[in-house]
């Protein structure tokens, strides 16, 4: 401490600047740091599906219908209530005493499909599980987190951007551009956020990655422009903006070459809020049927799986997707509050 | 306090447009003729036509947007496309089921969380406080689907302590019967946000020369906080409660979905579901004119709790 105190005092050495010192800050937090480790092997899992370096055969199938995790072993009484089935309308048959006439060629053609499903190569047991269709679960939840974490990223990112954009405007520039956008505000936020996603998701009727992006982005950008409007409004008074204006700096260069620097610690933690925001509502988009399309896998996808399923006593694909979405989230959450203790002037 | 009120309604005016131009956008710009959307599979260019007279949209976008003015100002939003209920009729009946389990809902959650909070505020910064906090981050990153599938799927469908869905006719037999388990989950999902609410409002006031004062004047621990701290921590408490509700009247969608609960969020999203324009629309302008109501409400309230309060 007494040396970073003493540093800027000597001649010649420069001062660390803001990021420098909230970095050391965010570096004392051993749970942010932590967080953040979290964060970037989620965001390299995203990168390296996207490239198409992992799980790109996530759509295989390669096990039997909900084959179990390893660790609980193969479905031992799988073939007893398939036998209890096909032995029931028999009995029911044989109480009006008269035989079945197809009950060998039944017998015969269980036989053969059972034959066939044990000739394939298809695994009894997978690491975590298998979905309805045999596919693995772990390959599912992968794929999944690419498809809600780019969402959550590219939503939040384009939100961050609009907001950023209208607050800057609306704050510093004041008059009718401050109106306008304080209307447009107002209007955005009567309507409960969710019902305005739904409304717009409603009239959009299409389906898939870019469309929900668009939905979430274009609906959630408000919470960043009050922020960002407010610190403009407090800024652009201040002395080094007046002084940029007096050597002739332009409205444009004012806003986003001296002021934005300034009040971009508040974007970047709205930012990462948004971007769990974004997840959460992506996933509950996606399960009820206006999200990311058929084809695509998230984990909304999953859940909206899983809930058939569950009933079935198979819990391992509502399970990965829980728990991957919540470490992340989670993971996320936690960082956001590192960061913002970090970044926060006040707290210096 | 009158002309305050005045000039809040006035203001009220140029909101609204901005919510009836977006919703008149919205539906009729972005989203597509009506009349193909209604006709389906059966359609030839005659009947679509029919369809399209039916409904005005023939029209020029002027005599359409003044219709749907009319629309919204003699509350008559016309008949549910999918059903032919009159919309209306629909906000009538839902409403009840909504609020059977949104009251209660709402009661029970505020007063556990409030419970909770100042229970972590008084133990602030302790490990219980952080293994608090970071446990409600961890319960708030559980998507609220999973809670309301392992809930249904647990306590309703493996234990049988609840009907897995339903509803039934007497409001005795709905409240005590088939609301008990959307209201656990609707609690349950609630606490963790609500409770690092109201812990920091909690905090806020804590670190007040008030309480300081109480303290020095020898007041036990126990009477600062019951008292002199939650009195004053309850004023954003009260009405952060009042601000959530008209969201909550439609963003309970989800539980009511799943617990076979006829109101009005329910009815949104099987209006989305089924492309039911007059029922979203109506809902979206609706909840919009409550939300700035209770806006104002949730003000004047401030004000009425907390003279210190400068309305302007």
């Amino acid at each position: 401490m007494s040396e970073s105190a003493i540093l800027p005092a000597l001649p010649g050495a420069a001062s660390p600047g803001v990021w420098t010192l909230a970095w050391r800050r965010f570096c004392r937090d051993r749970l942010g740091l932590a967080c953040l480790v979290v964060v970037v092997i989620y965001g390299a899992v995203m990168a390296a599906c996207a490239a198409g370096w992992i799980v790109r055969d996530w759509s295989e199938e390669v096990a039997v219908t909900f084959a179990p995790p390893s660790f609980l072993g193969p479905e031992a009484p799988r073939g007893a209530p398939a036998a209890a089935a096909a032995t029931a309308p028999q009995g029911a048959l044989e109480d009006y005493g008269i035989p079945d006439p197809l009950a060998d060629d039944l017998a015969e053609i269980a036989q053969e499909l059972s034959g066939v499903s044990a000739s394939e190569t298809r695994a009894v047991t997978l690491a975590f599980g298998a979905d309805k269709w045999g596919r693995d679960v772990l390959k599912k939840a992968v794929k999944g987190t690419e498809t809600s974490l780019f969402v959550g990223l590219v939503a939040a990112a384009l939100a961050a951007f609009l907001g950023t954009l209208f607050g800057a405007l609306a704050g510093y520039q004041g008059g009718w551009l401050d109106d306008l956008f304080n209307w447009l505000y107002s209007v955005l936020t009567s309507i409960p956020y969710l019902l305005l996603v739904l409304a717009v998701a409603a009239v959009v009727n299409q389906k898939g990655v870019l469309t929900v992006i668009l939905i979430l982005g274009l609906t959630g950008w408000t919470g960043i422009f009050r922020l960002i409007r407010a610190e403009y409004m407090k800024h652009k008074v201040r002395e080094y903006v007046l002084a940029a204006d007096a050597i002739g700096a332009s409205a444009a260069r004012r806003m986003f070459v001296h002021i934005l620097p300034n009040v971009s610690h508040v974007v970047l933690v709205q930012l990462s809020l948004h971007v769990v925001l974004f997840i959460k509502s992506e996933v509950i988009l996606t399960f009820l049927g206006f999200g990311v399309g058929v084809d695509t896998v998230s984990w909304g996808s999953m859940l909206a799986e899983a809930q058939s399923e569950l009933i079935l006593g198979k819990w391992w694909q509502i399970t990965a997707a829980t728990v991957a979405m919540a470490v992340l989230v989670s993971a996320f959450s936690l960082l956001t509050d590192a960061l913002r203790d970090a970044l926060d002037p006040r707290l210096k | 306090m009158l002309g305050y009120v005045v000039r809040r309604l006035w203001q009220f005016v140029p909101t609204l447009l901005g919510v009836v131009l977006l919703v008149f956008f919205l539906f009729n710009f972005v989203g597509g003729d009506p009349a193909y959307l209604l006709a389906g599979k059966i359609s030839n260019p005659a009947q679509i036509e029919n369809i399209r007279r039916q409904l005005g949209v023939d029209q020029p976008y002027a005599i359409q947007l003044w219709i749907f003015v009319k629309q919204i100002a003699s509350g008559d939003f016309g008949a549910s496309w999918s059903t032919n209920e009159r919309v209306s009729e629909i906000f009538a009946t839902r409403l009840g089921p909504s609020l059977t389990v949104l009251v209660p809902l709402l009661a029970i959650g505020t007063l556990l969380a409030m419970a909770a909070a100042m229970l972590v505020a008084y133990l602030r910064g302790s490990l219980t406080d952080r293994a608090i906090m970071v446990g409600c981050t961890v319960a708030q990153s559980i998507s609220i689907l999973v809670y309301i599938l392992v809930f249904q799927y647990v306590l309703a469908y493996q234990l049988g302590w609840f009907p897995v869905q339903g509803w039934g006719i007497t409001f005795a037999e709905n409240l005590l019967r088939y609301s008990v388990l959307a209201i656990i989950v609707g609690v349950a999902v609630s606490l963790a946000p609500d409770i690092r609410l109201y812990r920091s409002f909690f905090l806020d006031e804590i670190n007040q020369d008030y309480v300081r004062t109480a303290r020095a004047k020898g007041l036990s621990e126990r009477r600062v906080l019951w008292v002199h701290v939650l009195r004053n921590a309850a004023i954003p408490i009260v009405t952060n409660i009042l601000l959530q509700l008209p969201g909550l009247l439609a963003g309970a969608f989800l539980i009511e979905r799943f617990f076979g609960i006829p109101g009005i969020g329910r009815e949104v999203i099987l209006a989305v579901e089924r492309s039911d324009f007059p029922v979203i629309k109506a809902v979206t302008v609706y909840v919009a004119v409550a939300t700035m109501i209770v806006n104002l409400a949730a003000d004047l309230l401030y004000k009425a709790i907390d003279p210190r309060v400068q309305l302007k």
